[in-house]
């Protein structure tokens, strides 16, 4: 190494070799065994972390209420202004099948299938995913990019256990709420629709209501809402704490953590019902 | 007093990219070093590597008895206890002022109480000159107070191991001047083992008592400061006097015909200018790990470039040493170089040809000297 051509010019042809076809191809299959893969096993490893980091001491109460009281900043409102319009939609459409069909009275009892069972975990997952999953994957990801996770870990303090630990609890705290809030303001909306608008009387609305719903309908929309929330304070946390190439990078995280999101919230939505009447008897009208 | 940081045969790749391979060197405890390399060579994954932020393939870095690569998630977050580390935009987190910054590694990791931490955290800000701005969120700063706010938060815990990252970059002169001041205080304070990744040549010049050089995926040469700064390699050469002759190229390296037309046209690679003489502590104090002017030049019969150690006022440091050590603490000198052991050399004569290779560089270049 003491003449000058001889510095690592040698190694100039592997760089070469990966420019060619077979270069290419490896690329390719690269690519495809990241998704495939690497993605759910990084994604599935960071769980798992995140899971231990959840029985370490000192709790992070702080960060929890924060990050609670922010989530419901960012969803609160959009989940009302959602929630009157679908359950208002739900008593026209469904409503004025069942009028042609004679059965008026039994309005209140669509509103239980369609709002509490379905429609408000999959309202909050809408709002969870795309409002407050999108905020803390932004959030997450900046800090990223601005190497404060980093400089989080040199300080010896675990980013897990300190801000995905927390926001976690607060997407899964706040969910549970946000449920039971779409599935009020859905109803209110169902029922001023339909007595007001549709001539329906508040009596038939409310006992058909009792005579469809049940307790365990709640529960497994509240379950819902809280896998949901885990769920998608996990995809952000993920997708955040793996962002790079600046902001463009974030915007790219918080992009593919809402796509995901709605992908796995659907599909848990799914499971979930299907459990659900598997496990639980439905009452008969 | 810092703990030493040896590297074994340190490999990184990403993917197919080999950033760098067979990195081996040895931090001496308490002392000051620099990494330089031109921009892309994987300083800063160097840097991110010892703090186990990122894994390398193979090697070891034995931090202490620790072997960094091999711990527990647990054991490497006390390991990481020991270390203090500014990031090159000061990593600050930015939904916290700048006193809040500071006192963050206070308020996590020790049991005392906030007029202490208030206490420890003033003292700091003053030290790196941002008294007054306590209050200020990091995006209301300029990136030089970025970057000072950073070093504060990174010596709250009064670290053993200091690792900077670009302390100098988007500073202006005189700023970086005041840094690499704060930084060799800092040394001779707390008696830290201090990592550098700079670019900054006066930088490289002056403050360490070590440096390395990244290129090409290797560690060309690491060692004393004497040691490369009269170093004949060519690629040493080039970086540490900022030439365009030399194997650097634009992009990465040049290739043999562009070496070949370079050599056609008598690019000469001229005389190595002067060793400057090394920054001392500002209180006058010499630092317990700091060598003499002159010592590895002297052990290995290099002679220095003429007019090395003149400081801008005149003085010529390898005369004024021993008077100087004389006056600041004898007891604080390393065994054997004082002055009533190693009488000073003589001045360098004028006129000898300053190109004569030494003898550590002849075949092997890395790892000369004591390393």
């Amino acid at each position: 190494m003491t003449t000058a051509p001889g510095i690592g010019a040698n190694r100039r042809g592997d760089q070469a070799g990966a420019k060619t076809g077979g270069g290419r191809m490896a690329k390719f299959t690269d690519g495809l065994v990241n998704i495939a893969v690497k993605e759910p096993g990084r994604f599935f490893a960071l769980c798992l972390d995140t899971f231990r980091a959840m029985f370490k001491r000192p709790v992070q109460w702080r960060e929890f209420i924060e990050q609670s009281w922010f989530i419901v900043s960012v969803t609160a409102i959009p989940t009302m202004l959602v929630a009157i319009p679908f359950g208002a939609i739900l008593s026209m459409q469904v409503g004025g099948l069942i009028r042609q069909l004679g059965a008026q009275s039994f309005t209140g009892a669509t509103a239980v299938v369609a709002i509490v069972r379905e429609a408000s975990p999959l309202v909050t997952a809408l709002l969870i995913a795309g409002a407050a999953g999108s905020a803390m994957c932004a959030d997450v990801g900046s800090r990223k990019i601005r190497e404060e996770i980093d400089a989080m870990e040199v300080l010896g303090i675990n980013p897990l256990h300190r801000l995905i630990v927390p926001r976690m609890w607060a997407c899964a705290f706040i969910g549970l709420f946000l449920n039971g809030l779409v599935s009020v303001v859905g109803l209110m909306g169902g029922y001023v629709f339909n007595v007001m608008l549709q001539d329906g009387t508040p009596g038939a609305y409310l006992a058909s209501f009792n005579a469809m719903a049940q307790l365990p309908d709640l529960i497994q929309a509240e379950v819902k809402a809280f896998v949901f929330g885990l769920t998608a304070g996990l995809v952000a946390a993920y997708k955040g704490l793996n962002a790079k190439g600046g902001p463009k990078g974030v915007g790219d995280a918080v992009n593919q953590t809402v796509v995901i999101t709605f992908m796995l919230l659907f599909l848990e939505n799914f499971l979930i019902s299907a459990l659900y009447f598997q496990l639980v008897p439905q009452k008969g009208m | 007093m810092g703990v030493e940081i040896r590297v074994e045969g340190l490999t990184k790749t990403f993917g197919r990219q080999v950033i760098w391979q067979d990195v081996s060197l040895t931090l001496p405890a308490g002392e000051i070093s620099v990494l330089l390399g031109p921009s892309g060579t994987g300083k800063s994954v160097f840097l991110k590597s010892l703090v186990g932020l990122l894994k390398p393939d193979r090697g070891n870095i034995w931090i202490g008895d620790r072997n960094l690569p091999y711990l527990s998630e647990n054991e490497l977050y006390e390991t990481r206890k020991l270390f203090g580390v500014l990031f090159q935009d000061g990593a600050l987190f930015g939904s916290m002022n700048l006193f809040d910054n500071i006192a963050f590694p206070l308020r996590e990791h020790t049991r005392k109480t906030e007029a202490e931490i208030k206490r420890i955290v003033l003292e700091k800000m003053e030290m790196v000159g941002l008294i007054g701005a306590e209050r200020k969120l990091p995006g209301e700063i300029s990136g030089g107070m970025k970057k000072r706010a950073g070093l504060a938060r990174a010596l709250v815990l009064d670290p053993e191991i200091l690792l900077v990252d670009e302390p100098d970059s988007g500073l202006d002169p005189v700023r970086t001047a005041y840094l690499n001041q704060l930084i060799v205080d800092l040394n001779a304070q707390i008696e830290a083992t201090i990592l550098i990744v700079t670019h900054d040549i006066n930088t490289a010049r002056t403050v360490p008592d070590n440096i390395g050089l990244l290129f090409r995926r290797e560690l060309v040469m690491f060692g004393p400061r004497e040691m490369l700064l009269s170093s004949e390699e060519p690629v040493v050469r080039q970086f540490l006097n900022a030439r365009r002759q030399g194997p650097i190229g634009m992009s990465e390296e040049k290739d043999v015909s562009e070496l070949e037309a370079e050599a056609r046209m008598g690019a000469d690679p001229g005389r190595l200018p002067p060793i400057p003489p090394q920054l001392l502590p500002s209180d006058g104090r010499i630092r317990r790990t700091q060598h003499p002017p002159g010592e590895w030049l002297r052990a290995n019969g290099v002679q220095p470039p003429p007019g090395s150690f003149i400081d801008e006022m005149g003085r010529n440091w390898l005369e004024e040493w021993p008077r100087y050590v004389a006056q600041h603490g004898g007891a604080a000198m390393p065994a054997g170089a004082g002055p009533a052991q190693a009488p000073p050399p003589p001045p360098p004569a004028q006129g000898p040809d300053p190109h004569q290779p030494g003898p550590s560089q002849g075949g092997a270049p890395p790892a000369g000297g004591r390393y």
